[in-house]
C-alpha cells in the first residue's frame, strides 16, 4: 500500500549518500557561494535579479556514484513542460554522461540551496541553461583533473568522452565512477576555467528528435519519467501513500469573501469512515494564498469524506463578501462595455489621435471580450500534509515550493527550516499550482491530527468554482485609416481586473507586468496612438493563467489588425506587415515598458524582424492566399510574449449547420536558442489545442457571485474530435539571440488565428469568446 | 466486506458496496496508477478494464464489480497489446504531464484488442471521453495508428 513513497523515500535517504560523490573543498564551496551571492545581488534582469538568483555550484546539483549513475538535481516543477528531461539533458550532454545511466532528483523546496525553484513565467530553460552548463562543465573538468591525476600526466592530455576520461596518447581510459571519488576531493573550479563544449560536440542540445510534424524522423533520447508514465508508477500529488493517512476535502464558501455562519455536522459524522469536521477560518480579502476558510470534512478515504461533505449543512455569512455576492457575469462585462466608452487612465501616448480619428477617412471599431477560465489541470489540487515532532512536511504538486514552505510556517508559526516541502509532479499546472493555498488547507487540518498524514483533495467542482480564475476582459479599440486604407492612428482600451487585487487593496487597474503583456509592448508603427487602462474591480480570486493577461491582448489587438485589413481591402498579411514597418528593434521602455518579463532589454529587445519572420514563415508554410472554396478559410496571428516570437495560421471549415472542422494549425515559433526542440514541438501542439478551447469552449459565468459551471459537463476543454486534424510546428533557426520561453508564448494567438479564420470562411466576425453556438445558422 | 480480483489477484477489502472503485483501487488498495479527474465519467483519467470493458471506475460502484476482472494501469506492461501501446506512447513522446496517460492507454487498449485496425474516425470517436488538458490529442491518436500500423504489418 505505501509502496511508492516508501521507494521514494528510501531512494532520497540512497540518494543523500550520493552527496559524498562530489561534495569536496568545503572552503572552497563557501568561496563560491560568495562569489555568486555576489553576482546575483548585482543582477537587474534575468535569472541573477529573480528571488534565490541562480546557482552553478556542481555540489549542489551533480551526484556521480561509484557505479557510474549519474544523479542530476531538477530544481523546477515538472507540469508538462518536460524540464525534468530537458534540463537534466543539458546538464548531462555537458558532463558527458550517457543517457542511460542518469537520473533525475526532484530538489526539495530550498532556495538558499537551489536558487531560484519558482517555475512560472516560461523562465525555467532561460534562466536555468546557463548555470546547469557551467555546473556540468565544472564536474566535468574535476573528473579529466582526477584522471590526469591519477596518470600523472598534465591535463591538458586527457579529455572526458561519453561517460569516461581518455587518455589518448597511451589509449588509456577510466569510467566517470571510478573518477567520482578522487573527483569529489578536489576543489570546483573557478567559473573561468570553464570551457563548454561547442555545438559540433554536443549529443542532445538544440538536435531534433521524435515526432516531427507527425513523423518519427529518429528516436528521441528517453524522457525521465516516460517509463513511470505509462506504467501508472509515476507520483503525483495524491498519489504520496504513507501510513495512516487521513483524507480530507473542506466546502468553501460559494462566494469570495463569504464566511461560515453556522454548520450542523450531525448528518455528516454518520458517514461510515468519517471522524471529525473542523472549521476552518478564512483570511477574508484579499486572499492571497491562504486558505478561504469553510468546514473540512475529515475521513478515512476519500469517498467518506466527499459524501460526509454532501451532508454537512452550513449556513453562510454573505454580508461579509461585500459587493462580491451581487457579481454577475452579463451585468459585468455589460458595466466594462460602458466603461470602456470613456477615456481611461493613459499608459502610452503618442501622436494626437483624437484629432487623427476625426479626420480619417474610414473609422473602425470593435469591442472585444473574454471570459473567466479555471486552468482545470486534470489533476485537482491535492496535497499531504503531516506535522510530527515540532517539524511540518508537504507532499504536492506546486509550481512554488519556496511560497508553500513560507505559508506553511507563517500557517503554523514555525521556523522554515522545520517545514519541508517534496515537490511531486503535477498532473497539469498552467499557474494554478504557483499558488498552495491548497497546501496550506492541508496545513491547517493536518494541524489537528499531530503525527498522522492528511491527504486534502479538492473535487472537480472545487477547482474550478474556487479557481484562482483568468481575468475577464473588455477590450475597445478603435483606428483610423487613410483614403488607402493606411492606419493613421490606434486607440486602446483595455479593462480586466488585475492580480494585484489577490493581495492587496484592489487597484482596479493593471499594474506594469499585466500591461507589459502584450499592451503597451504592441509593436505597430502607426502615426498616432493612445492606450488606456479604465477601471474594473476584481470580485473573484484574479490569478494568473498560462500567457495571463497576454491572452486578452493577443485576441484583441490580433482580431482588430484583421478587421482593419478587412476595412482596407487589403490582404491581411501584408496588412499586418505593413503595420509593424520597418525591422527595427525596439526598447520596451521606448513603449513605456519597465518589466520586458525581467529580462535585459539589450538582450531582448521587441525585435520586429523577428515577428514578420514568423509571421512569413506560418503563411508561406499554410499556403497563404492559396483558394480555399467556399466555407473554408485561413486565419493569421501572432504575438511577443516572455521574449519569444509566434505566428499561427489555422484552416478552418465552416459547414451550412455552423459545424467548425480545423483542417490544420501551421506554427512558426522563435524562442531563439532551442535546448530541447522536441519538447518545444510539444510544447507548441498543446498550445495549439488549449488555446482551441479558450477560443471555442471555455468560460467561468457567475451568478450572484457563485460559479455556474463545476465540472467538464459544463466547463468545456478540448477533447480530441476539437483537435486540429493537422498540427504542424516550425521551429525557427536562429541561435544567435538570447534565450525565450516557451511554455506559454504558444497560446496567445491561437484564439484570434482561429477567429480570423472563422471570419475567412464565412464573414462572421467573432468579438465574444468562448465562440459556443454563435456558428450555428 | 467486497471481494475484488484486481489484475488477476483476489483483494479483500473493508469497504461500503457503493464507494466507487476508483477510491478502492487508491485508497484501500494503494493502486494509484488510476486517476481521480473528474467523479462524473466526464474525463476517463480513471479508466480501468472491467472484464476487458474501457470503464469509468469513478462512477462504477464496488458492489458492481464482485466476481469480475478488474484490469488496471499497473498490468498493461502484462497485456500483449497493452505493452505496444505503452512503447509506442514512449516512442512518440506522447505525454506531457502524464497524468491522464493512464487512463488514455487503457483506453486505447480497449479500442485495439476489439478493432485491431481502427479507421482514424474511429479512433477520435473511442477516445473522445478522455480528457488531456496538455493537449496530447495528436500524438495520442499517432500513437494508436502506430500500434494499428504494427497489426497491419504482422497480419
Amino acid at each position: 500500500m505505501n509502496q511508492s513513497v516508501d521507494s521514494l523515500l528510501l531512494a532520497n535517504v540512497s540518494r543523500r549518500g550520493l552527496l559524498k560523490g562530489l561534495a569536496g573543498g568545503s572552503a572552497l564551496l563557501l568561496a563560491a557561494r560568495w562569489d555568486l551571492g555576489l553576482a546575483n545581488e548585482q543582477a537587474q534582469f534575468g535569472a541573477g535579479a529573480m528571488p534565490g538568483g541562480w546557482v552553478d555550484n556542481p555540489n549542489v546539483f551533480i551526484h556521480i556514484e561509484s557505479d557510474g549513475v549519474v544523479t542530476i538535481v531538477n530544481n523546477r516543477a515538472e507540469m508538462g513542460q518536460g524540464i525534468r528531461t530537458s534540463l537534466v539533458m543539458v546538464a548531462a550532454d555537458e558532463l558527458g554522461a550517457d543517457w542511460e545511466q542518469v537520473q533525475a532528483q526532484q530538489a526539495n523546496a530550498d532556495q538558499d540551496k537551489y536558487g531560484n525553484q519558482n517555475t512560472d513565467g516560461s523562465r525555467s530553460m532561460r534562466h536555468w541553461y546557463d548555470p546547469m552548463r557551467r555546473a556540468a562543465a565544472a564536474a566535468r573538468l574535476m573528473l579529466e583533473q582526477a584522471a590526469a591525476d591519477q596518470w600523472d600526466v598534465p591535463i591538458h592530455e586527457v579529455r572526458a568522452e561519453i561517460h569516461k576520461v581518455v587518455h589518448p596518447a597511451t589509449g588509456r581510459e577510466i569510467g566517470f565512477g571510478d573518477l567520482a571519488k578522487a573527483a569529489s576531493e578536489l576543489d570546483v573550479p573557478v567559473r573561468d576555467a570553464l570551457v563548454l563544449k561547442s555545438d559540433s560536440e554536443l549529443r542532445f542540445i538544440g538536435k531534433e528528435s521524435g515526432l516531427i510534424n507527425g513523423e518519427l524522423k529518429s528516436a528521441h533520447p528517453k524522457a525521465i519519467d516516460g517509463e513511470d508514465i505509462v506504467t501508472g508508477k509515476a507520483v503525483f500529488g495524491a498519489d504520496v501513500d504513507l501510513e495512516d493517512t487521513l483524507y480530507a476535502v473542506v466546502a468553501r464558501p460559494p462566494v469570495y469573501g463569504a464566511k461560515v455562519k453556522s454548520v450542523d455536522d450531525k448528518e455528516a459524522l454518520k458517514v461510515t469512515g468519517v471522524k471529525k469536521t473542523i472549521r476552518i477560518e478564512g483570511t477574508g480579502q484579499p486572499a492571497a494564498f491562504s486558505p478561504l476558510g469553510g468546514v473540512a470534512v475529515v475521513a478515512s478515504n476519500t469517498w467518506a469524506a466527499l459524501e460526509g461533505r454532501k451532508a454537512l449543512k452550513i449556513e453562510w455569512d454573505l454580508a461579509s463578501a461585500g459587493d462580491n455576492a451581487n457579481y454577475t457575469s452579463d451585468a459585468y462585462r455589460e458595466s466594462l462595455e460602458k466603461a470602456a466608452q470613456s477615456p481611461g487612465k493613459v499608459i502610452r501616448q503618442s501622436g494626437d489621435v483624437e484629432a487623427a480619428l476625426e479626420e480619417a477617412d474610414k473609422r473602425v471599431t470593435a469591442t472585444y471580450y473574454m471570459p473567466h477560465m479555471a486552468h482545470a489541470t486534470i489533476e485537482p489540487p491535492v496535497a499531504v500534509v503531516r506535522i510530527k515532532d515540532g517539524k511540518a512536511e508537504a507532499w504536492a504538486p506546486i509550481q512554488n515550493p519556496r511560497a508553500t514552505r513560507e505559508g506553511i510556517a507563517g500557517l503554523l508559526e514555525m521556523d522554515e527550516e522545520n517545514v519541508i516541502v517534496h515537490q511531486t509532479l503535477l498532473g497539469g499546472g498552467f499557474g494554478r499550482k504557483a499558488k498552495p493555498d491548497f497546501v496550506l488547507e492541508a496545513a491547517r487540518v493536518a494541524k489537528e491530527f499531530e503525527g498522522q498524514p492528511v491527504k486534502l483533495q479538492w473535487s472537480r467542482e472545487d477547482d474550478i468554482q474556487h479557481a484562482y480564475f483568468h481575468a475577464v476582459s473588455v477590450d475597445h479599440l478603435e483606428a483610423g485609416l487613410d483614403g488607402e486604407g493606411k492606419a493613421t492612428s490606434w486607440r486602446h482600451r483595455t479593462l480586466s481586473p488585475s492580480i494585484a487585487s489577490l493581495f492587496a487593496a484592489d487597484p482596479k487597474h493593471k499594474g506594469e507586468f499585466e500591461l507589459g503583456m502584450g499592451f503597451n509592448t504592441m509593436p505597430f508603427s502607426i502615426p498616432a496612438i493612445r492606450l488606456e487602462n479604465p477601471p474594473a474591480p476584481a470580485h473573484v480570486r484574479i490569478g494568473w493563467f498560462r500567457s495571463v493577461y497576454n491572452l486578452p491582448h493577443a485576441w484583441a489587438i490580433q482580431s482588430f489588425a484583421h478587421e482593419m485589413a478587412v476595412a482596407a481591402g487589403r490582404d491581411h498579411r501584408d496588412y499586418v506587415l505593413e503595420l509593424l514597418g520597418p525591422d527595427r528593434e525596439v526598447h520596451n521602455l521606448t513603449f513605456g515598458d519597465g518589466w520586458n518579463y525581467g529580462e535585459d532589454p539589450d538582450l531582448y529587445p521587441i525585435d520586429v524582424a523577428r515577428m514578420r519572420r514568423v509571421i512569413e514563415r506560418a503563411t508561406d508554410e499554410a499556403g497563404w492566399g492559396r483558394e480555399t472554396g467556399k466555407g473554408r478559410g485561413l486565419g493569421l496571428a501572432f504575438h511577443h510574449s516572455f521574449v519569444s516570437y509566434t505566428a499561427i495560421v489555422f484552416d478552418v471549415e465552416v459547414d451550412d449547420e455552423g459545424e467548425l472542422t480545423i483542417h490544420r494549425a501551421d506554427i512558426a515559433f522563435d524562442c531563439g536558442p532551442q535546448a530541447n526542440p522536441e519538447r518545444i514541438r510539444s510544447q507548441m501542439e498543446g498550445s495549439c489545442v488549449m488555446g482551441i478551447g479558450i477560443a471555442l469552449q471555455s468560460e467561468v459565468t457567475f451568478k450572484d457571485g457563485v460559479a455556474q459551471q463545476g465540472n467538464f459537463d459544463k466547463y468545456l476543454i478540448p477533447r480530441m474530435p476539437d483537435a486540429p486534424k493537422v498540427v504542424r510546428v516550425h521551429l525557427i533557426d536562429n541561435p544567435s539571440d538570447a534565450m525565450g520561453g516557451v511554455g506559454e508564448p504558444g497560446l496567445p494567438p491561437v484564439a484570434p488565428a482561429l477567429c480570423n479564420a472563422i471570419f475567412a470562411a464565412t464573414g462572421k466576425r467573432i468579438r465574444r469568446l468562448p465562440v459556443g453556438d454563435q456558428l450555428a445558422s | 466486506m467486497a471481494t475484488l480480483t484486481i489484475n488477476g489477484r483476489e483483494h479483500e477489502l473493508d469497504v461500503p458496496d457503493d464507494m466507487p472503485l476508483l477510491w478502492a483501487l487508491r485508497d484501500v488498495a494503494g493502486l494509484t496508477g488510476t486517476k481521480f479527474g473528474c467523479g462524473i465519467a466526464e474525463c476517463g483519467a480513471c479508466t480501468v478494464h472491467l472484464d476487458g470493458e474501457a470503464t469509468r471506475s469513478c462512477v462504477t460502484p464496488v458492489s458492481a464489480v464482485q466476481g469480475r476482472q478488474v484490469t488496471t494501469i499497473e498490468a498493461m506492461a502484462d497485456d500483449a497489446v497493452g505493452k505496444k501501446v505503452q512503447q509506442a506512447w514512449l516512442d512518440l513522446g506522447v505525454a506531457q504531464c502524464g497524468y491522464c496517460q493512464g487512463g488514455q492507454i487503457m483506453n486505447a487498449t480497449a479500442l485495439l484488442k476489439k478493432s485491431p485496425k481502427p479507421e482514424t474516425q474511429e479512433i477520435v470517436d473511442a477516445m473522445a471521453g478522455n480528457l488531456c488538458r496538455c493537449g496530447t490529442y495528436n500524438r495520442i491518436l499517432s500513437a494508436i495508428e502506430r500500434v494499428a500500423d504494427q497489426e497491419v504489418a504482422s497480419s
